[in-house]
């Protein structure tokens, strides 16, 4: 298989259940069950080195979980993760530029410190040089390292972060919204830098994001999840050409697009289903309009046969030769 | 003129600080009609929910309305008092946050909050009110109206709460809605489900709406006209349309090429180069000139502004005076 041979994450498999029950004594007094939430329920993908692999879908489908699991911020209660890269040169942006950065810090200091754990021996006058050359690539001055984070825009405080993740010279990074909490022109700041910072370093990203536009944009590959699970994966053109799963269709017909706007486009009925309680067989079944008999005691699964192409769906099996 | 349900005219709010006046929004003019939905974009403090805010009368002092004028369908709002203001609030202005959960009371049952709603704007008794909050929740689409008025708000998803407050601001059959990123915190299924409701409604009750949303493709699919605010200023007003295909402001034509497309790939987006000003460092003239390509001596020195009564329009010299902006420029 030449596409594992470059791989450097594979994913297996993986779960990660939650105990969500009430506490004993409520359960014991109201005779409630123990309730256990599946937040990642059998999730299988790989990610090539220098490449982004995107994980896309509504809230509470299980991204951030998954990018717990991968960075070790979260054990797997099931299924394997095999990282084949350098563990410490793993890294992680954040959401929210500014709760993950210590307000008390000076700039330089904050992005200073991976840099020091990973090379502790390193001289003060190095530690500032790689500071102010890290500072520029990310479009800010040295000078900027004497200030405090709530002195920057969020534009600027995801560049900071990014700054801090590069210094500790990763080479897997794992991006959780990082441009989710910014505006559109300095998301496209943000965006470019992340583009253009992956081809210099050949950086792999994992890269999470519930905006189908900026996916687009970022991934080389995506998978779309429904309820903790894959429910497609494909490469990016393919997926927005050639979408196979009904809630893939339903997603791309649902966002409103600025390009060709649509003002009475119908929007996909229901709602995501608690995670406690998923619908049996097709977790997606009590949504889909093209859902049968099957679909309500099957789970259908995705076949394994071809990487990163793949879908999760008996109608889409049935229905088409082009699913390979 | 008689189908213009809000006016704002030369609109001024100032926050007196230690450090002197701050002014979050500028000089600002527009219209809404009947039936209309005028979407407001802009950056992060760019005035957008200090211009609705003003509208709602529910700017927190010290911040005040400096300059300017309000009026619903005729009648002047803008210097009422406490009491005058909670009149119109509610009755003839509707409110939707970005949170629900700031609109509706965690300890009492749905029906309830809107049962009391109902009966301080109309002369409905209790049965008739509880009958009008059932029809009200049918309209917005919650299932199963019968088992859920008695529930409480936390037992309700954040989809099905955001429609518990629109219900709530339709209760007393509002001329102007005022809805402040009504759909940024919900999922893209449920924000269509959102949108395509207050289109609806919007339609069959011929209610004024004045969208704020960051979200250009919402507004895209949404409103009928858009205002593209900057650094508390209108930078351009006109129809959805002119302003995603024809944009004449160079700041919007930047917005819409830093957005990532859909529909085609691009290696790079547009980026327009810098941040928003702080409102203690808005520069002279015009306030995007140090961030435009097309700044000139007259950009640095006087401030442009869109023509008195004008609802299509840019405060830009460069189109001002006669060239356009096209798309596929750089800005
Ligand atoms: N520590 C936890 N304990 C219990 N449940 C959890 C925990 N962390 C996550 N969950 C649940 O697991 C599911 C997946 O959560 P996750 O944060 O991975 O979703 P997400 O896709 O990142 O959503 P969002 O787009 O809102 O960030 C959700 O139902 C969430 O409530
Ligand atoms: N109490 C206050 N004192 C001083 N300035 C304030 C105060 N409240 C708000 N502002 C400022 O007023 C400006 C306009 O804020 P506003 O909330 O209207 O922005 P917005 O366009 O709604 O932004 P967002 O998209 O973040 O909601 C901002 O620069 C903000 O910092
Ligand atoms: S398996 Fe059935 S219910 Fe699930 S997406 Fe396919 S057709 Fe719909
Ligand atoms: S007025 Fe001048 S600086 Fe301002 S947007 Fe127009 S060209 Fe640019
Ligand atoms: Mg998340
Ligand atoms: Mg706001």
């Amino acid at each position: 298989m030449t596409l594992r041979q470059n791989a450097i994450l594979e994913v297996d498999a993986l779960e990660r259940r939650f105990d969500v029950s009430a506490p004993w004594l409520n359960r014991l007094i109201e005779r409630k069950p123990r309730r256990t939430l599946r937040a990642v329920d059998g999730v299988d993908f790989v990610i090539k080195r220098g490449q982004t692999l995107a994980l896309v879908g509504e809230s509470g489908c299980g991204k951030s979980t998954i990018a717990k699991l991968v960075t070790g911020l979260h054990a797997p209660s099931g299924g394997k993760i095999s990282f084949y890269g350098d563990r410490d040169r793993l890294q992680m942006i954040f959401q929210d530029p500014f709760a993950s950065l210590n307000p008390r810090w000076r700039v330089a200091r904050i992005i200073a410190e991976p840099l020091r754990t990973l090379r502790p021996e390193t001289p003060a006058a190095e530690v500032s040089a790689r500071v102010d050359e890290l500072l520029r690539t990310v479009g800010l001055a040295p000078a900027d390292g004497l200030k405090f984070p709530h002195e920057f825009s969020g534009g600027q405080r995801q560049r900071i972060s990014i700054a801090r993740a590069l210094a500790g010279e990763p080479e897997f990074l794992v991006c959780d919204e990082p441009t989710s909490a910014l505006d559109v022109s300095v998301q496209a700041q943000v965006l470019n830098l992340m583009k253009r910072l992956q081809k210099e370093m050949d950086l792999t990203y994992l890269f999470i994001s519930h905006d189908l536009s900026v996916v687009r944009h970022m991934a080389d590959v995506i998978a779309v999840m429904y309820l903790g699970r894959i429910v497609e994966i494909q490469p990016t053109a393919d997926l927005f050409d050639n979408p196979l799963h009904p809630y893939t269709r339903l997603l791309l017909d649902t966002i409103p697009d600025l390009e060709a706007p649509c003002r009475d486009r119908s929007p996909m009925v229901g709602e995501v289903p608690s995670p406690v309680s998923p619908p049996p067989g097709c977790s997606f079944h009590p949504r889909c309009p093209l859902a049968f008999d099957r679909c309500r005691s099957e789970r259908p699964q995705r076949r394994a046969s071809v990487h990163n192409r793949r879908v999760a769906c008996f109608a889409a099996e049935e229905g088409s030769s082009d699913v390979q | 003129m008689s189908d213009v349900v809000l006016d704002v005219q030369n609109l001024r709010v100032e926050f007196p600080t230690r450090k002197g006046v701050l002014t979050a929004v500028d000089d600002i003019s527009l219209q809404i009609r009947r039936g209309e939905i005028l979407g407001m974009v802009g950056e992060s403090g760019a005035g957008k929910s200090m211009t609705g805010m003003s509208i709602l009368g529910l700017l927190e002092p010290p911040g005040r309305i400096a300059v300017g004028t309000i009026h619903l369908s005729g009648d002047r709002i803008d210097n009422l008092d406490d009491r005058g203001m909670q009149a119109v609030r509610g009755r003839r202005i509707g409110a939707i946050f970005q949170d629900p959960l700031t609109s509706l009371n965690p300890l009492f049952r749905v029906g309830d909050q809107l049962v009391e709603t109902i009966r301080l704007h109309t002369d409905l008794d209790r049965t008739g009110a509880r009958e009008r909050a059932k029809d009200l929740m049918r309209e917005v689409g919650i299932p199963a109206v019968e088992e859920r008025i008695d529930s409480y708000p936390h037992q309700f998803s954040g989809g099905m709460r955001q429609r518990i407050v629109i219900a709530l601001a339709l209760c007393a059959e509002p001329e102007l809605i005022v809805a402040d990123e009504p759909t940024t915190a919900l999922d893209v299924s449920i924000q269509a489900q959102i949108t395509a409701l207050l289109k609806r409604l919007c339609r069959e009750r011929g209610t004024a709406v004045m969208l704020v949303t960051h979200d250009m493709g919402v507004i895209a699919e949404t409103a009928d006209r858009v205002a593209v605010m900057y650094a508390g200023r209108l930078a351009e007003i006109g129809s959805v349309d002119d302003l995603v295909r024809r944009p004449r402001h160079p700041y919007t034509t930047g917005l819409m090429g830093s957005i990532p497309s859909l529909r085609r790939e691009v290696e790079e987006l547009q980026m327009i180069p810098g941040s928003m000003p702080r409102l203690n460092a808005i520069p002279k003239g015009c306030a995007f000139n140090p961030r435009c390509s097309h700044a000139g001596a007259r950009c640095r020195q006087e401030v442009p502004r869109i023509p008195d009564t004008a609802t299509t329009g840019a405060a830009c010299w460069l189109a001002q005076t006669g060239t356009t902006v096209t798309q596929g420029e750089p800005a």
